[in-house]
C-alpha cells in the first residue's frame, strides 16, 4: 500500500491576467519508509508539488491520495488535523517559533497540537533531543544557536509526532555543504530508526544523490525518476 | 491553554518597549479615570452630604400637594390628627429609619422694634432634627446648638441686613390658618449661614413656641424630614415607603401623602447627575483609548509573525488555537495596564489625600479634599479595560488564525 499516491495531478495559479500552470500530469507513488527526492531548478514546481502532499493546498486537476485520504476534502480545520497527525514538516528557514527554547520548540505539536499527556510528551522530547544530539543545547533559544543545529532541532519537531511522512522542502538550501550533508545523513538515520517516509526537495546537485528514490522536475513535469546511489535500501519505482 | 498563554507572554516581552508603551497608555488612562472619579466623586458626595445633612433629610414627606406649593407654607396643607399618627406610626416601624423630624413650617412677620420684615421659620423639635440633618449645628455662624423654646436662629443675611446680634430680642407675628394674628418676643440663639436650596435661607424656633404662634390646638406638622441609617439604601427604602404611604387614602379616596428623596427637592441633583454624565463621558474616552492601542499592538504583533502564523499553521495548530494565543496577548496588555494604572491611580489618591487639599463649596470654606474610590467602581473601570483589551484583540486574532499557511510561509 502506498502512502502517497498521485495521478495525472496538475496545479494552475490564476496571476492576474495569465494562467500559471505549474504543476503538468504529474503520476507517481511513494511507498512508506522510503526516502525520496524531488529535485528540479527553481521555478520548476518542487514548492507547489510539496504544499500540495502536504495538504496545504489541493490540486486544480487529477487525484492526490495521502496515507489513504483524499487530500481534495479536507477543509481548513480538518487538513490542520490531518497535518498535525500524519505529516512532519521541515522548512528551508528552519522555522522555529523564537520564544520557544529547543526543547519546547519539539514539545509543540505534542502539546498544542496532539495534546499528550506531560510525561509522555518529556519522554518523546528528551528522546528526541538525543537522537539529533542537541541535548547540551535543550535549553537555549533559536537565536543562540547555529543553523545546522536549528535544523536538527527542525527534524526533530518534524519526527516527534510520529507521523508518517515528513516533508522538508529544500531543507540544506541555506545550510554550507558539509552541514547540510549532516542534516540529510541525520534525516536519513531517522528515517531507519522511526520508519518514516522522508520527502525532500532541492536543487543541489550535491544532495541529490543521497536520496534513494529522485524524481527531476521540470516546468513542473516530471522528466524521470531514477534511484538514487546514495541509499542503502534503495527501491525500484 | 497555559502553553498559549506562555506563548503570548514571551511574545509581549520579546517586543518589550512597544510592549511597555501600550501599557503605559492604558495606565494613565486608569489613572485619569480614577483620580477624575474619585475626585468629582468625593465633590458629589460632599456635595450630596451638605444638603441632605444641613437641610433636606434623605427624604421627606408631607400632605399631598404641599410641595407644589411650598413658596406660599401653606398651614391649611399641614398633616394632622390622623394622618400623622398613622406617619408616625410607620416610620417608628421602619429600622433602617435613623431619625425623623416634624417641622412646622411657616411665613411671618420679623420685627427688630425698629425694621419690620418678611421671615420663614421652621419650627421644630430640636434634639429630633440634629439627628436628623446633623450638620445643621455646623452652619451655626455664632451661638449656640441649642434651641430653647423662647430662642430663634435666625439666617445670616437677615441677621446682617437687620444688624441683629445673637442676645437681641426680636417679635415674629404671624397670622395662623383663621386669621388671626399673633405674636411672640424670641430671643436670638444663633446665626445660621446660607445654604444654596429648599430651605437654605430659613430661621428655625421651637416647635412649642411655632404651636404658640400659630395657636395650634393639636399637633400638626408641614413637613417630616428622614434620616437612614444607610444612604445606599435610600432609592429601595424609598420605593418601599412610596407603597406604604400610597395605600393610605382620605374619604374622598385619594392619597394622604407624597413623598420625595432629596434628588427631588435639591437644585444640587442635577449637578450631581452632571458629573455622573461626565465621568460616563470619560470612562467612554479610556475604553476608545484602550480599543486604539491594542488594536494598533495587535494588527502590528500579527504583521509581523506572519511567518510564525504559518508555521504553526502548517504543522497542524487548530485555527481556534492561533486566535486564543492573539486573544490571549491582547488581553494580557489589558490585565497589566488595568492592574499597573489601578496600583498607581490608588497611590495618587492616597497621596492627594494625605495632601489635604482644601476648597470652599458656596459659603462652605476649607472644605478638605476626601477623594475616595469605590472598589466596585475600580473593578468596572479594569474590566472595562481588559474587556475592551479583548474585543480590540479580536479582529487581528480572527485574521491570524485564517491566515493561508503557503502564503504566510511565503511572507518575509
Ligand atoms: N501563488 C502563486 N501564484 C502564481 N504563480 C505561482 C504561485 N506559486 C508558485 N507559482 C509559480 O509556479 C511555478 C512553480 O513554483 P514553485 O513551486 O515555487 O517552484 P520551485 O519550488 O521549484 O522553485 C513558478 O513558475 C512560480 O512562479
Ligand atoms: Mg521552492
Amino acid at each position: 500500500m502506498n502512502l502517497v499516491t498521485a495521478r495525472d495531478i496538475g496545479k494552475e495559479y490564476q496571476a492576474g491576467e495569465i494562467r500559471v500552470r505549474a504543476l503538468v500530469g504529474l503520476s507517481f507513488d511513494i511507498a512508506p519508509a522510503s526516502f525520496v527526492s524531488f529535485v528540479g531548478p527553481s521555478g520548476s514546481g518542487k514548492t507547489t508539488l510539496l504544499n500540495l502532499i502536504g495538504c496545504l493546498d489541493t490540486p486544480t486537476s487529477g487525484t492526490l491520495t495521502v496515507a489513504d485520504t483524499d487530500v481534495r476534502k479536507l477543509d481548513r480545520r480538518a487538513g490542520a488535523r490531518f497535518r498535525g497527525r500524519n505529516i512532519g514538516f521541515i522548512f528551508q528557514d528552519f522555522n522555529l517559533l523564537p520564544v520557544l527554547t529547543v526543547a519546547e520548540n519539539i514539545e509543540y505539536p505534542l502539546q498544542l497540537v496532539l495534546e499528550l499527556p506531560a510525561a509522555e510528551r518529556r519522554r518523546r522530547v528528551r528522546a528526541l533531543l538525543a537522537a539529533v544530539e542537541m541535548e547540551p543545547q535543550a535549553d537555549k533559544y533559536p537565536d543562540q544557536i547555529s543553523g545546522g543545529q536549528k535544523q536538527r532541532v527542525a527534524v526533530a519537531r518534524a519526527l516527534v509526532g510520529r507521523p508518517k511522512l515528513v516533508l522538508a522542502d529544500e531543507p540544506t538550501a541555506n545550510l554550507d555543504h558539509q552541514t547540510a550533508m549532516r542534516v540529510i545523513d541525520l534525516m536519513k538515520r531517522m528515517r531507519d530508526e522511526f520508519a518514516t517516509t522522508f520527502i525532500f526537495s532541492t536543487h543541489d546537485p550535491k544532495v541529490v544523490g543521497e536520496a534513494e528514490i529522485i524524481h527531476t522536475l521540470e516546468d513542473g513535469r516530471l522528466l524521470k525518476s531514477e534511484n538514487g546511489t546514495g541509499g542503502h535500501h534503495a527501491q525500484s519505482v | 491553554m497555559h502553553n498559549l498563554f506562555k506563548i503570548a507572554l514571551r511574545n509581549l516581552l520579546r517586543y518589550r518597549r512597544r510592549t511597555l508603551l501600550t501599557t503605559s497608555l492604558i495606565a494613565i488612562g486608569v489613572v485619569f479615570v480614577l483620580l477624575f472619579v474619585a475626585v468629582t466623586g468625593s465633590f458629589k458626595n460632599m456635595m450630596i452630604a451638605q444638603t441632605t445633612d444641613s437641610m433636606l433629610g434623605h427624604l421627606q414627606v408631607h400632605r399631598k400637594g404641599y410641595v407644589a406649593s411650598i413658596d406660599n407654607l401653606p398651614l391649611n396643607l399641614n398633616l394632622k390628627g390622623e394622618g400623622l399618627a398613622k406617619l408616625e406610626k410607620i416610620l417608628d416601624g421602619r429600622p433602617e429609619v435613623e431619625a425623623w423630624s416634624p417641622r412646622i413650617k411657616f411665613g411671618a412677620m420679623f420685627s427688630t422694634f425698629v425694621e419690620t420684615t418678611n421671615i420663614r421659620l421652621n419650627g421644630i423639635n430640636p434634639a429630633r432634627e440634629l439627628a436628623t440633618v446633623p450638620l445643621l449645628a455646623a452652619r451655626l455662624l455664632e451661638g449656640e446648638a441649642t434651641l430653647d423654646p423662647g430662642r430663634i436662629w435666625i439666617p445670616e443675611l437677615l441677621a446682617r441686613g437687620m444688624k441683629v446680634a445673637v442676645g437681641d430680642t426680636v417679635v415674629v407675628v404671624a397670622t395662623n390658618q383663621d386669621g388671626s394674628v399673633n405674636g411672640r418676643q424670641l430671643v436670638v440663639a444663633g446665626i445660621l449661614e446660607s445654604a444654596t436650596g429648599p430651605g437654605g435661607r430659613d430661621g428655625y424656633l421651637h416647635i412649642e413656641d411655632a404651636a404658640a404662634i400659630l395657636r395650634l390646638t393639636a399637633p400638626e406638622t408641614s413637613e417630616v424630614a428622614i434620616r437612614l441609617h444607610d444612604f445606599k439604601r435610600l432609592p429601595a427604602f424609598a420605593a418601599e415607603l412610596d407603597v406604604l404611604l400610597a395605600q393610605e387614602l382620605n374619604q374622598q379616596g385619594k392619597p394622604i401623602y407624597e413623598l420625595h428623596t432629596w434628588e427631588k427637592l435639591s437644585p444640587f441633583y442635577n449637578i450631581a447627575r452632571m458629573i455622573e454624565v461626565m465621568t460616563f463621558f470619560v470612562k467612554l474616552m479610556l475604553i476608545a483609548i484602550v480599543l486604539v492601542s491594542i488594536m494598533n499592538v495587535m494588527i502590528m504583533a500579527v504583521y509581523e509573525r506572519i511567518r510564525e502564523i504559518g508555521t504553526m499553521a502548517a504543522i497542524g495548530t487548530l485555527p481556534g488555537r492561533i486566535l486564543a494565543m492573539f486573544m490571549l496577548e491582547g488581553f494580557s496588555l489589558g490585565v497589566v495596564g488595568a492592574a499597573g494604572g489601578g496600583l498607581f491611580g490608588l497611590l495618587l489618591i492616597k497621596l492627594l489625600n494625605l495632601a489635604e487639599i482644601s476648597y470652599d463649596f458656596g459659603r462652605q470654606q476649607g472644605l478638605i479634599l476626601q477623594a475616595e474610590i469605590a472598589w466596585g467602581e475600580l473593578a468596572l473601570i479594569s474590566l472595562i479595560v481588559v474587556a475592551g483589551a479583548v474585543l480590540a484583540s479580536l479582529q487581528p486574532a480572527f485574521k491570524a488564525s485564517r491566515l493561508d499557511p503557503i502564503k504566510a510561509l511565503r511572507h518575509v
